[in-house]
């Protein structure tokens, strides 16, 4: 079991047929993901290593079954890439993509309302289940098959968590990404949600970092609805406000709402251990399992 | 990005909001000419990407052509938070009953666009938000539909405005989001909309649009003034880099935001200063990583560096070569470096590293603690 990829997961790659989505497409396949179909407009009929590529998604689903697709569309184009795999009615969306225009996404998540498809990211590095698919750009060998559950708004900052944990012996059960955007598909609480329901899961890290309310909301789910143990990371709490820290996401306002410490006391009254390192994070990762 | 209050005030009084009349000036004649013109009272205003001009001295009214050569001779020129003022708003002064606020942003929570309306305008807005959210009137938009002229009136009449100028500040707030949405607003604002016989005028004007959207809007992004309050800030600009200055001694460069502040904090964490953040992307190449070197050597606070690359995108070979290929070109390194690879083709990496250049550490703990030593070192 995992949470929303498996071996079983049929991919179609929109964009394709750029530079990152050619890459990204051979290192999927050499993982094992299995990537069935990629999207283009005027490129159907080519081929990319062997995947046959179609001009629309919903031809894509319709000659393939695809079921989720993993988006590496140009940011001026991303906002209807992520309309068109909605409308083809994929399972999951994962959208790689940075620096979408924030209209557009407020519009995507607007439409996402009225789906059930989960959309990963933007701005993420994508969601794996080691052993069996990753969809995104994330390093596969770095992560191992096991029981822990990791929700992450960063990529590098995950990678190193999974190190810190994979060096102790500790895998992971799925690995998600949700993004450093402002507006984003699946947030923490949909995330844990997912994990709360998967038996494979038995612990799980959330890392946060300042900016917006998602942790201190998550938080509360935590404390209110969930069985599974929680550790947690917060990244940020040296960034003075009023600077954006590299995510468009990530900036602690001029009222003083998203600092690194509210979100520390929030997860903490919840009863989720936060570290201050990311060995600490894995010190409480092992004492909860 | 930043539009100057005067940019703002055209694209706002051009869609019919009023604003008072005003000029650009970038001289102390020019603005005293404008201000004859305009007659008198006028402000003349600091047109620089700093908050609280107001307060700083970057704002004056005036009475006669004297005074106003002599607030043009001081602000003209004056440094503002480290931004050199090189123009000025010339601007009638209007007499106010109330002072209100109309903005429009996006609540990220939310997911959507929100429309605000409050009788509390001026200068401590940001104070009653924090402290009395409930005198701010909150409308959100779907952004399928765009804001109905009944949400316009609704927010209107929930911040209890005046009957009087009730219709004219929702005629104002469904212009200012229609300009919003059409030019890719991140935020925009009307700080204070003036109050004064019957009608109202926006006496301050914000709007910011998204960065990520300039590349459609070419008549806004042509407006762009990069100046940077900080030398170093404004060359981060230059090699597109992610930076942020601040006030430490050990300087951080690493891939990912949220690695780099991880990184940041745990310098924090060891008993050190952080200088700065600086990410360099994902896939950096050697010359990035060598720019990126030289950016914080120029920082002369810094006095260790700490390298911190988990490679996804990223090559810890590429990385090594850029290292190398930096410090090659001094003869005696300026600052400690400590690097610590990870990820992809780390190994390689750490082979390609000449460890008589830099301090190889094989976790990030250990990597950070080493550089907070090594910056105590020199400052002691």
């Amino acid at each position: 079991m995992s949470v929303l990829v498996d071996a079983d997961t049929r991919v179609v790659v929109q964009g394709i047929t750029g530079g990152e989505g050619r890459f990204h497409t051979e290192q999927m396949l050499d993982y094992g993901t299995n990537v069935v179909a990629g999207a283009v407009p005027g490129k159907g009929g080519q081929e990319v290593d062997g995947v046959p590529v179609y001009d629309t998604v919903s031809r894509a689903v319709r000659e393939e079954d695809a079921d989720a697709s993993v988006v590496f569309v140009p940011p001026a184009f991303a906002g209807d890439a992520l309309f068109e795999a909605l409308d083809a009615g994929v399972d999951l969306v994962v959208a790689i993509t940075e620096g979408i225009p924030t209209q557009d996404m407020s519009r995507v998540y607007r439409r996402l309302g009225e789906t059930d498809t989960y959309l990963i990211g933007p701005n993420c590095p994508g969601i794996i289940t080691p052993g069996e698919a990753k969809l995104g750009i994330l390093p596969g060998n770095i992560f191992s098959p096991g029981n822990v559950g990791l929700i992450s708004r960063s990529g590098t900052l995950t990678y190193q968590i999974v190190d810190n944990l994979t060096k102790r012996g500790i895998g992971q059960s799925t690995a998600v990404g949700i993004g450093g955007d402002p507006i984003i598909g699946t947030d923490f609480i949909a995330a844990l949600e997912l994990f709360e329901a998967d038996p494979a899961t038995d612990a799980i890290v959330m890392c946060g970092e300042i900016g917006g309310e998602d942790e201190e909301e998550a938080a509360a789910y935590i404390g209110e609805q969930m069985e599974t143990p929680v550790a947690g990371f917060i990244a940020g709490r040296t960034a003075p406000p009023g600077k954006r820290m590299g995510h468009a996401g990530a900036i602690v306002s001029g009222s003083g709402t998203g600092t690194a410490q509210s979100k520390i006391d929030a997860l903490e009254a919840a009863g989720v251990p936060v570290g201050d390192t990311p060995e600490e994070v894995a010190d409480s990762v092992e004492s909860l399992l | 990005m930043r539009l100057h209050e005067y940019q703002a005030k055209r694209l706002f009084a051009k869609a019919g909001i009023p604003t008072p009349e005003s000029a650009v000036a970038r001289t102390v004649d020019e603005a005293v000419e404008l201000a004859d013109e305009i007659g008198y009272p006028v402000a003349i205003k600091a047109q620089v990407h700093v908050g609280g001009r107001g307060k700083a001295g970057g704002i004056e009214l005036v009475d006669d052509a004297a005074e106003a050569r002599e607030a043009a001779e001081s602000i003209l020129g004056m440094d503002l938070k480290g931004y050199r003022v090189e123009e000025v708003l010339v601007e009638e002064a209007v007499e106010f009953t109330d002072e209100l606020y109309v903005g429009v942003t996006m609540d990220r929570n939310a997911g959507r666009p929100v429309a605000m309306v409050s009788t509390r305008g001026g200068v401590n807005i940001e104070e009653v938000a924090a402290e009395e959210p409930e005198a701010i009137a909150r409308e959100h938009v779907d952004p399928a539909f765009g804001m109905f002229d009944f949400q316009a009136r609704k927010a209107v009449s929930d911040a209890g405005i005046d009957r009087e100028v009730a219709s004219d500040v929702a005629s104002v707030l469904t212009t200012l989001y229609d300009l919003w949405e059409e030019h890719d607003g991140a935020d925009a604002e009307i700080n204070p909309l003036m109050v004064a016989d019957q009608a109202v005028v926006a006496a301050d004007a914000v709007f910011n649009v998204d960065g990520d959207a300039l590349f459609r809007q070419p008549d806004l992004a042509e407006l762009e003034d990069e100046t940077a309050g900080d030398e170093l800030e404004a060359k981060a600009n230059e090699y597109g880099f992610d930076y942020v200055r601040l006030e430490g001694n050990v300087g951080i460069i690493g891939n990912g935001a949220g690695l780099v502040m991880t990184t940041l904090d745990l310098v924090d964490h060891y008993g050190g200063e952080p200088a700065n953040f600086l990410d360099v992307g994902g896939g950096a190449k050697a010359d990035r990583i060598a720019n990126a070197l030289d950016m914080v050597f120029s920082d002369e606070n810094v006095d260790a560096v700490v390298f911190n690359i988990f490679g996804g995108i990223t090559r810890g070979d590429e990385v090594a070569r850029g290292i190398n290929q930096a410090l090659g070109q001094f003869e005696t390194i300026p600052k400690p470096v400590i690097v610590r690879l990870a990820g992809t083709n780390a190994e390689e990496g750490m082979e390609i590293l000449d460890t008589s250049l830099v301090q190889v550490e094989e976790t990030l703990e250990a990597a950070v603690q080493a550089a907070v030593a090594a910056a105590e070192e020199v400052t002691a």
